[in-house]
This record gives structure tokens, C-alpha cells and sequence, in this order.
């Protein structure tokens, strides 16, 4: 990697921006798992692998996977959110691999929010 | 050479591998200022607890008094001079905890176990400690047995969970 | 239906009720995030990229990260820096409130060839988790405040110091400072501005005292943590008698966008003595727990009952903790203060680094008391004595008063012992210590009363002052207690009310918390 400068500094910001617009790297679905120490406790890392291997399963490859820090609110806790391209993206709450794995088939998968663990929509077009 | 081999005679647990990898971490830290408490951090790491032996031998090594080595280990709670229990069970004193009832899980771990907080079971079974907040407040009581985080326990839940671990 | 199970069959229709309002919300829209009050109503800076990957410099540098270093090392000069941050009114977050851009003056001003930056990660307010969430969430941002800080001053090696009780943390700050490396962001020559600075993490070992600025740096040397009086301050004389800024974790969150945006926009957010947002770890007994961010001067009702959602149902709210074991709490009568420095210090608390307690009439104001000073005890690191044995009769004397052996003129004694330690005590620790006796005096003195005259705790946490008995009248007879006891103590039948055998109670409270009908008493 090379040293940067303050030019190169502004370039990377657009290449980065650019890249993070879902369609460019040919991806359609962008999923957040939240993963600060809260998050891990409440299980969040078992939702990840849940996760994981629903999307291994699916055979997708358009399927783009972030971790991040805590979403905020800690009682809620595990959070996932899901941005299909084009849509609004969805905050699930208090969420288990089960429910994971319903929501990745409905949501990601089908297109259908699920309602009953949705916790918020988030306007922002990924 | 024939030091380590004291040690080992001294005390079972210093190993000729644990203490090769503590000479690696001597030898990787020696000579950065004030690099007592990170080469202490990572020796605890590979042999568990710090016994008074290690102590000396990592004093020795550094040029540190002994005295200074023990207390700069005595002052801070991470250190711990005694072996621990087969599990670690962590009960969380952090404020949130305590007001969520953690005081009523610790006594009832307590008095079944038949053990205080800092110290550990006869059988070396469970070590009980107390922790101040381990930064998963929302999911308040939270009690941690090795690395498995329990949030929202209760007296009854926590004795069945301590139950798990043999 | 008998009449004596009618109430129990009401908490079973309210929960019903509880269920059918959970479903109706399911069917309506989802709302948007800013809809949600939690979110709605909060005002993220330090938060504001905690959507990213902490683990890839290149989002950071996406949102506009390590622009503000890239200004203050190519454009702007140490003077310049430091009169923006003036102009911001930043003060520190770590407690006392300091202005930020003065203590950054100081320590330029002061001689020397070598200086030191340091970050106070150390977090030792139990039950408080704001730094450890935007160290977890987003690491880079903390890295390109310690470097403008470092051009401001004229340093070139800095330190984190994080407690060993945050491995992930750590983790994240070890990639961020290896991947600025890799950019060149963090060295030599950093931007080919010719400046050059080097960060280091060092990991704390478990002793509260060392999050006050003396012990941190002596405990950074590899020594005992204890704290020394002041003057000399650390900006002429800290870490190896250098001249030496350490800001909290938040301070250095603000710093990259303060520099971005500019001192005046920074200014423009907040109140007339306290500028920009405050993030708070709100928890305790109330619906929606974790991190807020608001402007300062948002009122406590705003935080706890909007944002918070207030205490969960059949609860009610008492007093809301701030400032930890430094701090002290405030009753529902100041509900409504906003939370800037001055006003919080009005109502004889602190703003603290964060910690928002929420507690409901379960919490006994005596037994939280002895709580904090059994903490203080137990961290005071024993250098002076007015800390150390003053902070240990003072809890000797709550122990006391909590076991129902509380005397008259136990109050007295504690207001005095109290007044002696915050004048003698050598650093913040003893000096603040008796801060949550002294504020939960205030505002509940007849609890303390309650339990020295009469050897009762209205909140009922208090075994000792318990008598573990059924009152007939209230008890709705449906058997709860019998099934949790552990020890068997309880004799229960359908219909009748329950028994306790004093004999075999272990008084582990288990009946009390659980009663639905509050009759255990
Ligand atoms: C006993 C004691 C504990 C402290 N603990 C912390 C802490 O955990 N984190 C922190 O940032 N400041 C803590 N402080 C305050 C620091 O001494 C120091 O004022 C602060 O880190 C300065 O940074 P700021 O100006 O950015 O707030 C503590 C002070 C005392 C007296
Ligand atoms: S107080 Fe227990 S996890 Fe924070
Ligand atoms: S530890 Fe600072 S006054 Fe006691």
C-alpha cells in the first residue's frame, strides 16, 4: 500500500465512495451485523455464522457482508441491518439465528421485510 | 540454563515451554521504558498466574527489584499471584449490574459454592470473581463463565448455569 | 374464579393486553430510524460513523476521515490549531470538564524537546461504556484527534492508554494504528508534511485510580499507579517529566470534525458554557438502554423518557445516577435540568464521563451509597491517608446502617468524614469519593432515617431489615414464592396463603423480587 498524500487522500475517498455504491462491484444486498462487545454478548456472533452459512447455502455471491460497531441501542441488541439495492434498508432487532435465518429467506432472499422484528427503516439508498 | 531447571524443581507449573516463551517475551520487551507491566500482562497469559518464582526470575531478568516487581503486582487487580479454578466465573459489580440484582446472584453463587468472591473452590473447580462493568450493561446481569457472556441472570439461573461446567 | 385469583388473573390479562399491542405495532409500517424517538432525537458527531467496518481504514477515509489531519498538518499552524479549538469550546469529556484547546496551549507553550499525547481509555466508571463503544466502532477517528493534538503541542510519540477489560478495543485499535501506518498516516513524514508521530497502545491492569492523569503516567512508566499532587501539571512535567496532554477518548472523537467544520460550527451546537454533545451510556431500569448522543442542554426528562422510553411498566422512576463513583444522583424533582456542566453541578451532581443510571423504587438510596463507597474503598490506592481510612469508616458506618444497626448521629458522622475527605484527599479519587453519600443525603435523607430509627428499607433491599413474612391481606395466593424458593422454605397450597419457615430461609430474596403482589415484607 502507498504512503498517501493529501491528494491521494481525497482520490481514495471517491474510489472508496464509489465502490461502496452497491452496484459497481456488481453487489445487490448489503448486510451490517453490529458487533461491538454488547452485540457479541447478546449473541451476535451466532447470528453472524447463522448468517454466514444461509449465504454460503443461497450460492449468492452479490451478497456483501460488513461488520461494524454497536448500532446504538444496547437492549435490542443483536441488530442486523439489511439494504437490498434500491430500497430502504431494514434495522432488525433482538435478533437469534433462527430469526436470522427467516429473515435472510423473506428479506434478502424474497424481498419481504419482516415485519414482526424490524425495528426501524433507514432512508439512506445503499 | 540451570536456573530454569530450579524453577521447574521449585514449582511444577513453570514448565521449560511456558519459560522459553517467557524468556521470548523478556527478550522481545527488554530495555523499552516501562515495559514491567506489559511483560508481566503477557507472562500471566502463558503460565496463568503469577507465582512468586516467576516474579523474582522476571525481576532478575529486567534488573528490577523483586520488591518493585511485587508491588507494582500486588496493585493492580489483574495480576493474580495464585493459580485459578478449572473455570473462571466473573459476576459483574459494574453500577447497571448491581442495580439489576447482581448482589443477589454473587451471595447465592456464593453460598453455594461455598466460596468468597476472589478466591476459589476447594476442588479447583470455579475461581469466583467480581468485575467492575464488562462493558455489556445493556444485557444487566451479566455474568461471564470462561468466555461465554450470560446476560439477565437471576440467582436460580446462574446456579443452573455453573451447573454446565464441570 | 375465586375472588383471590382475580388479581392474578389481571397480570395475566394485562399481559394479554401487552401482547395484542405488540402485534397491532407489528402490522403497522415500519417506522423510519428518525422517527424512532431513541434515534430521532439524538444528535450524532462522536457517533456518527458508527455504521462503518471498524476494521477498514478505507471506510473511515470514505466519511471524510483524516481530512482534518491532512488540513493540520499541511495548512494550519500549532497556533492556528489550538485558536480553533479555542474557538470551539470544546472541554474535556472525561469528567472535569477542562477547556480543551487551553490545556493543548499549555503544554505548546511549555519548554521542551520531547513531548507526549496521550489517550485516556481507561474507562473506569463501572457500568459507563461510551469510550469503549467508539474505540470499538470507530478507532480511526480517535487516531487522527491524537495526531492534530500532537501537531498542536509538538509531540511525536503518543500512548493509548485502554484497559485490559476491552480486548476487542484493542484489537480494533491495533488494526487501525497498523493500517495508518500503512498509509503512512501514523510515522514519518506523515502527508510529506515532514511531521512525524508514533502511537503506541498500552494496556491498564485493573486499577480504577489509574484513569486519574498522575497514576496513568506513572503506571504508563511501569510503575505503582498512584497518583502525586499537582502542580507540576503534566503539561510542563508528565509521562518521564515531559511535557504531556492526555484527553479522554470522546475529546479526541471531536477533535477531526471540530477541525473539519470549523470551531464556530462547533460552537454553534450546545449551550453558552458547555459546547457540542455529550454521548451518555444510559442504563439502570429503563426501556432502552445504550449509548445517546445529544447537544448539551438536553434535559434528563428528554434523555430518560424520550430517548429512554422511561422505566419499563409497573416500575417508577426514583433518581437517575450520573458521574458514577465520583458523581451523585438526582431526584424526579430536578427531572427536568439540562445537562450542561454548571446545571448538573447545580443539582449536586456531576456530568461525569457519562454514566446515566436510571433506578426505580427498588433501589434502596442507602444500599446504592454504600455501593459507590465500597468501590472507592476498594480502589483507593492507600497513599493518603484521609482517602484511605476516612473512605473505609464511612463505608463501615453505611455497612452498619444496611444491617439495621444504624445509630443516631451515624448521618452526622458521615456529613463530617465527608467534608474531610474532599479537602485533604490528594487526588480526584477521595476527593469526589463522597459524592454519592452526600447526594443521596440530600435528596433521601428519610430513607437513611428509615433505616437508623425505624430498621426498616422502604425498598425493601436490605435483607437484614426484612423479616421475610406474608402479609395475608396483600398476598393474592398464586404460589410464585413456593416455586422459586430454593431452600423450601415456603409451604404454599392452592388458595391459601403462603408460609415462610424463617428456619430454612437463606432471606436470598428470591420471593421478594419475584412477588407480583408486593407481600413479602
Ligand atoms: C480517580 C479518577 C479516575 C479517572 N478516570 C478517568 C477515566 O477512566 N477516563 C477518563 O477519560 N478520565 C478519567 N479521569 C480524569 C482524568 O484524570 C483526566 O482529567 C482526563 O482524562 C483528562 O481528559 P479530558 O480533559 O479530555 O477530559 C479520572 C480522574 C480521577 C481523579
Ligand atoms: S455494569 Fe455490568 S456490564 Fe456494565
Ligand atoms: S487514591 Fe487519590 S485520594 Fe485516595
Amino acid at each position: 500500500m502507498a504512503r498517501l498524500t493529501a491528494d491521494g487522500l481525497l482520490k481514495l475517498k471517491e474510489k472508496v465512495k464509489n465502490e461502496n455504491a452497491l452496484s459497481k462491484d456488481g453487489y445487490t444486498v448489503k448486510i451490517t451485523v453490529h458487533l461491538g462487545t454488547c452485540g457479541i454478548a447478546a449473541g451476535g456472533d451466532v447470528v453472524y455464522e447463522a448468517l454466514k452459512e444461509e449465504i454460503e447455502e443461497s450460492k449468492r455471491d452479490d451478497i456483501k457482508v460488513v461488520i461494524s460497531g454497536c448500532a446504538g441501542m444496547c437492549s435490542s441488541e443483536p441488530n442486523v441491518t439489511i439494504g437490498r439495492i434500491g430500497e430502504d434498508a431494514v434495522i432488525y432487532r433482538d435478533l437469534d439465528a433462527e430469526k436470522m435465518r427467516k429473515i435472510f429467506q423473506g428479506h434478502v432472499l424474497g424481498g419481504e421485510i419482516l415485519n414482526e422484528y424490524a425495528m426501524a427503516r433507514i432512508k439512506e439508498p445503499v | 540454563m540451570q536456573q530454569l531447571q530450579n524453577l521447574k524443581a521449585l514449582n511444577p507449573d513453570l514448565t521449560e515451554e511456558a519459560m522459553s516463551r517467557v524468556d521470548e517475551i523478556i527478550d522481545r520487551n527488554k530495555g523499552k521504558p516501562g515495559c514491567l507491566i506489559p511483560v508481566l500482562e503477557e507472562c500471566q497469559g502463558v503460565v496463568d498466574y503469577l507465582p512468586m518464582e516467576l516474579l523474582e526470575y522476571i525481576g532478575s531478568r529486567l534488573n528490577i527489584p523483586g520488591s518493585t516487581v511485587y508491588g507494582v503486582v500486588t496493585f493492580y487487580s489483574f495480576f493474580t499471584m495464585v493459580p485459578k479454578g478449572r473455570h473462571t466465573i466473573k459476576v459483574c459489580m459494574g453500577t447497571a449490574c448491581y442495580v439489576r440484582g447482581i448482589g443477589e446472584v454473587q451471595n447465592r453463587l456464593q453460598s453455594k459454592l461455598n466460596v468468597k468472591v476472589g478466591n476459589t473452590t476447594e476442588d479447583r473447580r470455579f475461581t469466583l470473581e467480581a468485575v467492575r462493568c464488562l462493558g455489556a450493561c445493556g444485557l444487566a446481569p451479566v455474568m461471564v463463565v470462561d468466555s461465554v457472556t450470560y446476560g439477565g441472570v437471576s440467582p436460580d439461573s446462574a446456579l443452573k448455569i455453573v451447573d454446565k461446567y464441570e | 374464579m375465586s375472588e383471590n385469583n382475580s388479581k392474578a388473573e389481571e397480570i395475566v390479562e394485562e399481559k394479554a393486553e401487552e401482547e395484542e399491542q405488540e402485534k397491532k405495532k407489528e402490522e403497522k409500517v415500519i417506522p423510519y430510524l428518525e422517527d424512532v424517538p431513541f434515534f430521532g432525537l439524538q444528535k450524532l458527531i462522536v457517533l456518527k460513523n458508527k455504521g462503518i467496518d471498524p476494521e477498514l481504514i478505507d471506510e473511515y477515509i470514505a466519511k471524510d476521515g483524516y481530512q482534518a489531519a491532512a488540513k493540520a498538518l499541511l495548512e494550519m499552524t500549532p497556533e492556528e490549531i489550538i485558536a480553533e479549538m479555542k474557538t470551539s469550546g470544546l472541554r474535556g469529556r472525561g469528567g472535569a470538564g477542562f477547556p480543551t484547546g487551553l490545556k493543548w496551549e499549555f503544554a505548546n507553550k511549555s519548554e521542551g524537546d520531547i513531548k507526549y499525547v496521550l489517550c485516556n481509555a481507561d474507562e473506569g466508571d463501572p457500568g459507563a461504556f461510551m469510550d469503549r463503544s467508539v474505540l470499538e466502532a470507530d478507532p480511526h477517528a480517535i487516531l487522527e484527534g491524537m495526531i492534530i493534538a500532537a501537531k498542536a503541542v509538538g509531540a511525536h510519540q503518543g500512548y493509548i492508554y485502554c484497559r485490559a477489560e476491552y480486548p476487542l478495543a484493542i484489537k480494533r485499535l491495533n488494526i487501525a494504528i497498523s493500517q495508518a501506518t500503512e498509509y503512512g498516516l501514523l510515522g514519518n513524514d506523515i502527508f510529506g508534511s515532514g511531521f512525524d508521530f508514533h502511537l503506541e497502545i498500552y494496556q491498564g491492569a485493573g486499577a480504577f485510580v489509574c484513569g486519574e492523569e498522575t497514576a496513568l503516567m506513572h503506571s504508563i512508566e511501569g510503575k505503582r499507579g498512584m497518583p502525586r499532587p499537582r502542580p507540576p501539571f503534566p503539561a510542563h512535567q508528565g509521562l518521564w517529566k515531559k511535557p504531556t496532554v492526555l484527553n479522554n477518548v470522546e475529546t479526541y472523537a471531536n477533535v477531526p470534525q471540530i477541525i473539519f467544520n470549523g470551531g464556530k460550527w462547533y460552537a454553534g451546537i450546545g449551550t453558552e458554557t458547555s459546547k457540542g454533545t455529550k454521548v451518555f451510556a444510559l442504563t439502570g431500569t429503563v426501556k432502552n438502554i445504550g449509548l445517546v448522543e445529544v447537544p448539551m442542554g438536553t434535559s434528563l426528562r428528554t434523555i430518560i423518557f424520550d430517548i429512554g422510553g422511561g422505566v419499563p411498566k409497573k416500575k417508577k422512576f426514583k433518581a437517575v445516577q450520573l458521574g458514577g463513583p465520583s458523581g451523585g444522583c438526582v431526584s424526579e424533582e430536578f427531572i427536568d435540568t439540562p445537562v450542561d456542566y454548571e446545571s448538573i453541578a447545580k443539582v449536586g451532581a456531576i456530568m461525569g464521563s457519562g454514566g446515566m443510571i436510571v433506578m426505580d423504587n427498588q433501589t434502596c438510596m442507602v444500599d446504592m451509597a454504600r455501593f459507590f463507597m465500597d468501590f472507592v474503598q476498594d480502589e483507593s490506592c492507600g497513599k493518603c491517608t484521609p482517602c484511605r481510612e476516612g473512605t473505609r469508616h464511612m463505608l463501615q458506618i453505611l455497612e452498619k446502617i444496611t444491617r439495621g444497626e444504624g445509630e443516631p448521629g451515624d448521618i452526622d458522622t458521615l456529613e463530617e468524614l465527608s467534608e474531610v475527605i474532599k479537602d485533604a484527599a490528594l487526588c480526584g479519587l477521595g476527593q469526589t469519593g463522597p459524592n454519592p453519600v452526600l447526594s443521596t443525603l440530600q435528596y433521601f435523607r428519610d430513607e437513611y432515617e428509615a433505616h437508623i430509627f425505624e430498621k426498616r428499607c422502604p425498598a425493601k433491599r436490605c435483607p437484614a431489615l426484612l423479616e421475610f413474612e406474608v402479609d395475608e391481606e396483600k398476598c393474592i395466593k398464586c404460589g410464585i414464592c413456593f416455586k422459586r424458593c430454593p431452600t423450601e422454605a415456603i409451604t404454599w397450597e392452592k388458595k391459601q396463603p403462603a408460609k415462610i419457615d424463617k428456619d430454612k430461609c437463606i432471606k436470598c430474596m428470591t420471593c421478594i423480587t419475584n412477588c407480583p403482589s408486593d407481600a413479602i415484607f
